[in-house]
C-alpha cells in the first residue's frame, strides 16, 4: 500500500512564488492578529492566582461569582473546566492585596458560602516578577533553539538550505502564535513548549528534504535546480505525509484524551506539525532556491555514506 | 548477497531490552499508603516505639500492611487512604511533639528489584499532589540592615579612635553611609582608621571635602547575599523537616530564590505559615538563687522563668533579656586553641554595647541562649488547621568569663556537629532577609491521580493508533516497526527510571505519546527507502542494505536537531516543562536504537538469511 506512487516527479517549484505569497500573507495576517488582538497570556506570564475546584454536582457558576464578589474578588473570572462539575477562577494581580493568600481566602469563601463543599484541585499563584522572566526566558529559549538550528544546518549543509530551513520554522512559530492570538486561546508554559517541540519536528520534515535535495544534486546531473529540488521533494512526499499523519493521529487521541490541561499543547502542535509539513516542502526549499543555490553549493560531498557504515558496525 | 548478523548482536540487544524491562516493572506496582515517623531534632526512634505503634493500630483495628524500622525511621504501609490517615492521628496522639508523623506513598516495589536498585519513575507533583513554593529572598533588606549595622559600627568606631565627627548617616537608595567632618582633617583621619579596620570598604569624598562616602566592596555585597540565602535554605530545610513530609525539596535556583517542593501536602496555609514563621533567640542570664525544686512545683520565683534544655532538663532564667537575637549578624562554628569545638558570635554595634553593659557586673555567672520558635502542634483549630505552638528551648549555657563586647566565643560544647547545629540556630534566631513567596502551585491529590489516568489512557490509545496504521500500510515490515514501537516504551520507562533526576509530569507524558507518533518516523525512512530501491530494481537483499545505510544519515541529522531543542528546553523550563524536555530527549535516543538497531536485526533474521523473491512492505 501507497499513498503517493508519481511516475514523474510532481513540479512543486512551478508554484514556488505562489507559496512565497500565501506564506507572507499569512505571516502578516498573524501579525496584524497579534497587534490587534494581543496574545492571551496565561497566570504563567500574567502572574495572578488560579483555582481549581470540583463540585459534587454541575456547579453553579452565578453562584460562584456571586460568592466571589461578596469576598471581595469582583474581578474574578469564573468558567468551567474540561466538565460541568470543575470550576476554574482566575483572579487577576493586584497591588492592594496579599497575593499569596488569595487562594486560601478564596476557597475559605467558597466552602463557608456555598451550599455543597467544594475539593481544592488546584491552586496556582505567580507573582508579576515571575510572569515577566518567564516571558523573556521563553523568546530567549526560541532564538536560541532557531539559532542553534541555523549553525548547525548551515554547518551540515549549506547556508542557503539553514536560512530557508530557519524561515520555514520562523514562519511555523508565528503561524501557530497567530492562530493562538486569533482564537485567544490561552499561551501557557506547556504551550511554550509545544512550540519549542515544534520547531525540533518541523526541522525534522526539512532536513529530510533537504537530505535528499543534496543526494538529488549529485545523482541527476543533466537537471535543472528546480527540477532536482522537485525530484527530493517527490521522492520525499510519502514518508513526509505518512509521518506527519501519524503524529497527528496521536496528537488527536492527546486533544481528546489528555485532559483540558493539556488542550493548548495539542493544540499548537497539531496546528504547528500541519503548517509545518506545508512549510518545509515550501517555504524552506523555495527559499533556498530563490537564494540561488546550486549544484556546486552541494559539492564536495561531506562524508555521509560513512555513517550508515557507523551503524552497521554496531 | 545475504543480510546476517552474528549471534552476539542479539544477545546484546536483548539483554539490553531485558534490563530495562526489569527496570520498569517497579512502576507497574501500585504505592502504598504509608507513614513515614521520624524523631525531630536529631533524636533517635527506638525498636520500642515501632513496638507500641503496632499494638495502638491493632487496637484501633487497623491492618497496618508492615511497620518497618529502618534507617532511623518508621515505615508503615497501609492498605487505604482512610486507615492512613486514622493511623496518623493515633500515632500523633501517640508519640507527641518529639516525632514527626508525615504522610507518604511507599513504592511497593518487590524486595528482588530493589535489591538491584530498581525504583519506580519520580513523579512530578502535578501527578503525584502537592505544593510547590518559589520563594524570593529580600536582599535589599539584607543589604539596607546592613547599611543600618555599618552606621552603628562608624560611629562606636570613631568615637573609640577619638575622630570628632558631625555625623553618620544611611543613604538606603544608594547604599553608601554619609559621614561629615567639621575639617578636611578629621576625613582623612577618620578614613585612614575605618580602612584600617575594615579592607572590604570603598570609601570617596564628597563635593564639600568635609563629607565621607563609604560604600561595601562587590566582594562583600556578594557576601552578604550569598550568605542571607544560605540561611535562608538553612532554616527552611530545618523547618520543613518539622512539617512531616517525605522526600521534601529545598533547593537553590539562580542568585536570589530558593524552590520549596512539598510532596503531598494539601494544606498550603499551613505550610506557609511554618515557612514564614520567624524564630527568635533571646540571651537571659541563669537564676542559680531561685529554687530549681520549688518551680517545678510551680512556684517559680517572681523575677525568674522555668525553660527547658533540648534534652529536657530543667533551668530557671531571669525574666530580664540581655539581648535579642536581631543583634547577632553572624554565628560559626570553629576551634579554640586546643581544638575544642567553639561558637563564634559577631554583634552589631548596638548589641555589642547593650551586651557589654550587661555582662559588666555578671561576670562568673551563667548565661542562656533561648531559641523561640512556632511550629504546628496536635490541636486543630476551626479552620481544621493545627495550631502553632510557641516553643521554647535553652539551646546552650555557659559560664560569662569576662565582659563581652560585639565579638565573643561560646566553649565548652560537646563536639563539631554541636558547635554547627548551635551556629545554625543562632543563625535562624536572627534571620537578616525576610522571604516572599513568588510562585505557588499546589495539585490536589485528585487531580494528580486523574492526571496519571488521562495520561496512560492517552499513551495507550496513541499506541493502539499508530500500531494499527504501521500494520496495515506496511504489513510484516509494519508488525517489525510495532515490536520496535513497543521495545521503545520499555526502554523509554526503564531509562526514565533508571535516571535518578528523571521526573515524569503531565507533559512529560504528553511528551511520551508525542514519542510514540514519532518514534516510527525512522522506520518510515527506511521502508520508504527500501521501497524505493526495490523500484529501481536492486535486488531484495541490496535494497534491505541499502535502504538501512541511506535512511541512517537522515534519522541522524533530523533527530540531533530536535536533540538540540530538547536541550534548549531543559535549560529554560522549570519543572513540568523539564520533565517534557527529558522524557523528549530521552524518547529520541531510544527510538533511534529500536528503529534502527532493533528493527535491522529482526528485519534481518527475518528475511535477511535466506533468498526471497518479494519483500511484504
Amino acid at each position: 500500500m501507497q499513498v503517493f506512487n508519481f511516475a514523474k516527479p510532481l513540479d512543486f517549484m512551478r508554484l514556488k512564488w505562489a507559496a512565497v505569497v500565501l506564506s507572507a500573507v499569512l505571516v502578516l495576517a498573524s501579525f496584524t492578529s497579534i497587534a490587534i488582538n494581543g496574545i492571551n497570556w496565561g497566570l504563567d506570564f500574567t502572574g495572578g492566582t488560579v483555582i481549581e475546584v470540583g463540585f459534587a454536582k454541575p456547579a453553579d457558576l452565578a453562584a460562584v461569582r456571586q460568592t466571589l464578589t461578596d469576598a471581595g474578588y469582583e474581578d474574578a473570572v469564573v468558567q468551567l473546566f474540561g466538565t460541568s462539575r470543575d470550576v476554574l477562577i482566575r483572579i487577576p494581580l493586584r497591588p492592594d492585596i496579599a497575593q499569596a493568600e488569595v487562594g486560601d481566602t478564596v476557597l475559605q469563601a467558597l466552602n463557608s458560602q456555598q451550599a455543597d463543599s467544594v475539593t481544592m484541585r488546584r491552586v496556582e499563584f505567580v507573582g508579576p516578577s515571575v510572569g515577566e522572566e518567564l516571558k523573556q526566558d521563553g523568546g530567549l529559549a526560541m532564538l536560541m533553539a532557531l539559532l542553534g538550528i541555523l549553525a548547525y544546518v548551515a554547518m551540515r549543509f549549506e547556508w542557503r538550505l539553514s536560512v530557508g530551513a530557519v524561515a520555514a520554522l520562523t514562519h511555523d512559530v508565528i503561524l501557530t502564535l497567530g492562530l493562538f492570538s486569533l482564537l485567544q486561546l490561552e499561551f501557557d508554559l506547556t504551550v511554550l513548549a509545544a512550540i519549542l517541540a515544534l520547531i525540533g519536528y518541523s526541522i525534522n520534515d526539512t532536513i529530510v528534504v533537504f537530505d535528499r535535495i543534496r543526494e538529488s544534486f549529485r545523482k541527476l546531473r543533466e537537471t535543472t535546480v528546480a527540477e532536482t529540488i522537485n525530484d527530493a521533494i517527490t521522492s520525499t512526499l510519502n514518508r513526509t505525509v505518512i509521518t506527519s499523519l501519524t503524529t497527528m493521529l496521536v496528537l488527536v487521541v492527546l486533544f481528546y484524551m489528555g485532559g483540558a490541561l493539556i488542550h493548548g499543547f495539542a493544540t499548537a502542535l497539531l496546528f504547528g506539525i500541519a503548517v509545518g509539513t506545508y512549510s518545509s516542502i515550501y517555504v524552506a526549499s523555495a527559499i533556498a532556491e530563490i537564494l540561488g543555490i546550486s549544484r556546486e553549493d552541494m559539492l564536495p560531498p561531506p562524508p555521509v555514506d560513512k555513517e550508515g557504515e557507523d551503524i552497521d558496525a554496531l | 548477497m545475504l543480510n546476517k548478523n552474528p549471534a552476539w548482536r542479539y544477545v546484546l540487544v536483548i539483554g539490553m531490552l531485558l534490563l530495562a524491562l526489569v527496570y520498569a516493572l517497579p512502576n507497574l506496582y501500585p504505592e502504598d499508603p504509608a507513614l513515614n515517623i521520624s524523631a525531630t531534632r536529631g533524636g533517635t526512634v527506638a525498636e520500642q516505639t515501632r513496638l507500641q505503634l503496632e499494638q495502638s493500630f491493632r487496637a484501633a483495628n487497623i491492618a497496618a500492611k508492615s511497620v518497618v524500622l529502618e534507617e532511623g525511621q518508621i515505615l508503615a504501609r497501609f492498605n487505604s487512604t482512610e486507615d492512613q490517615l486514622q493511623a496518623r492521628e493515633i500515632a500523633s496522639q501517640q508519640l507527641g511533639t518529639n516525632f514527626v508523623t508525615a504522610l507518604n506513598l511507599a513504592p511497593a516495589t518487590p524486595g528482588w528489584l530493589t535489591a538491584i536498585g530498581a525504583t519506580p519513575m519520580n513523579l512530578g507533583l502535578d501527578l503525584r499532589g502537592g505544593v510547590h513554593f518559589l520563594l524570593a529572598v529580600d536582599m535589599k533588606a539584607a543589604l539596607d540592615k546592613n547599611l543600618n549595622d555599618m552606621v552603628q559600627t562608624f560611629r562606636a568606631d570613631l568615637r573609640e579612635d577619638q575622630i570628632r565627627y558631625r555625623n553618620v548617616q544611611a543613604d538606603i537608595s544608594r547604599g553608601q553611609v554619609q559621614i561629615t567632618f567639621r575639617s578636611t582633617e578629621d576625613l582623612t583621619a577618620a578614613e585612614a582608621a575605618l580602612k584600617k579596620r575594615d579592607r572590604e570598604l570603598v570609601f570617596s569624598t564628597g563635593s564639600d571635602n568635609q563629607t565621607l562616602l563609604v560604600t561595601l566592596s562587590e566582594n562583600r555585597l556578594k557576601e552578604i547575599r550569598e550568605y542571607a540565602l544560605e540561611q535562608n535554605i538553612t532554616i527552611i530545610r530545618n523547618r520543613v523537616n518539622e512539617i512531616g513530609v517525605a522526600e521534601p525539596l529545598v533547593q537553590r535556583q539562580g542568585a536570589d530564590r530558593i524552590v520549596v517542593q512539598l510532596p503531598g501536602v494539601q494544606d498550603t496555609a499551613q505550610a506557609k505559615e511554618i515557612l514564614g514563621a520567624t524564630a527568635s533567640l533571646e540571651f537571659r542570664l541563669v537564676d542559680t538563687d531561685g529554687d530549681l525544686a520549688a518551680a517545678l512545683e510551680g512556684r517559680v520565683p517572681p523575677n525568674s522563668e522555668l525553660y527547658y534544655s533540648r534534652d529536657g532538663r530543667p533551668v530557671l532564667l531571669e525574666k530580664r533579656i540581655m539581648l535579642t537575637g536581631d543583634h547577632i549578624t553572624g554565628a560559626s562554628s570553629g576551634y579554640d586553641e586546643y581544638s575544642r569545638p567553639q561558637v563564634n558570635i559577631k554583634l552589631d554595634a548596638k548589641g555589642g554595647s547593650l551586651l557589654s553593659a550587661s555582662t559588666k557586673d555578671t561576670i562568673g555567672r551563667r548565661m542562656a541562649s533561648v531559641f523561640i520558635e512556632y511550629k504546628p502542634g496536635t490541636e486543630i483549630d476551626v479552620d481544621g488547621n493545627p495550631v502553632l505552638i510557641k516553643q521554647q528551648e535553652v539551646i546552650n549555657d555557659a559560664t560569662i568569663q569576662a565582659r563581652l563586647g560585639r565579638d565573643f566565643v561560646i566553649t565548652g560544647i560537646s563536639s563539631p556537629a554541636e558547635a554547627q547545629n548551635l551556629a545554625t540556630l543562632l543563625r535562624a534566631g536572627a534571620l537578616i532577609a525576610p522571604i516572599q513567596i513568588i510562585e505557588e502551585r499546589t495539585i490536589g491529590p485528585s487531580l494528580g491521580k486523574e492526571n496519571i489516568e488521562l495520561g496512560i489512557t492517552a499513551i495507550q490509545w496513541g499506541m493502539v493508533v499508530v500500531l494499527l496504521f504501521m500494520a496495515v500500510y506496511y504489513k510484516a515490515f509494519g508488525m517489525v516497526a510495532n515490536i520496535a514501537l513497543v521495545a521503545n516504551l520499555v526502554l523509554l520507562v526503564g531509562v526514565m527510571s533508571l535516571i535518578p533526576g528523571a521526573t515524569l509530569t503531565l507533559p512529560g507524558m504528553a511528551g511520551i505519546v508525542l514519542t510514540v507518533g514519532m518514534a516510527v518516523d525512522a522506520n518510515v525512512l527506511i521502508f520508504e527507502r527500501i521501497r524505493e530501491e526495490l523500484l529501481e530494481g536492486r535486488s531484495v537483499q541490496q535494497a534491505i542494505h541499502h535502504g538501512y545505510d541511506r535512511a541512517f544519515a537522515t534519522i541522524a541529522d533530523s533527530n540531533i536537531t530536535t536533540l538540540l531543542v530538547a536541550l534548549v528546553l531543559f535549560g529554560i523550563g522549570t519543572g513540568p516543562v523539564k520533565g517534557f524536555a527529558v522524557t523528549l530527549a530521552i524518547g529520541i535516543l531510544t527510538s533511534i536504537f529500536t528503529a534502527v538497531v532493533g528493527t535491522r536485526l529482526l528485519v534481518n533474521l527475518i528475511w535477511g538469511g535466506r533468498r526471497v523473491q518479494s519483500l511484504p512492505i
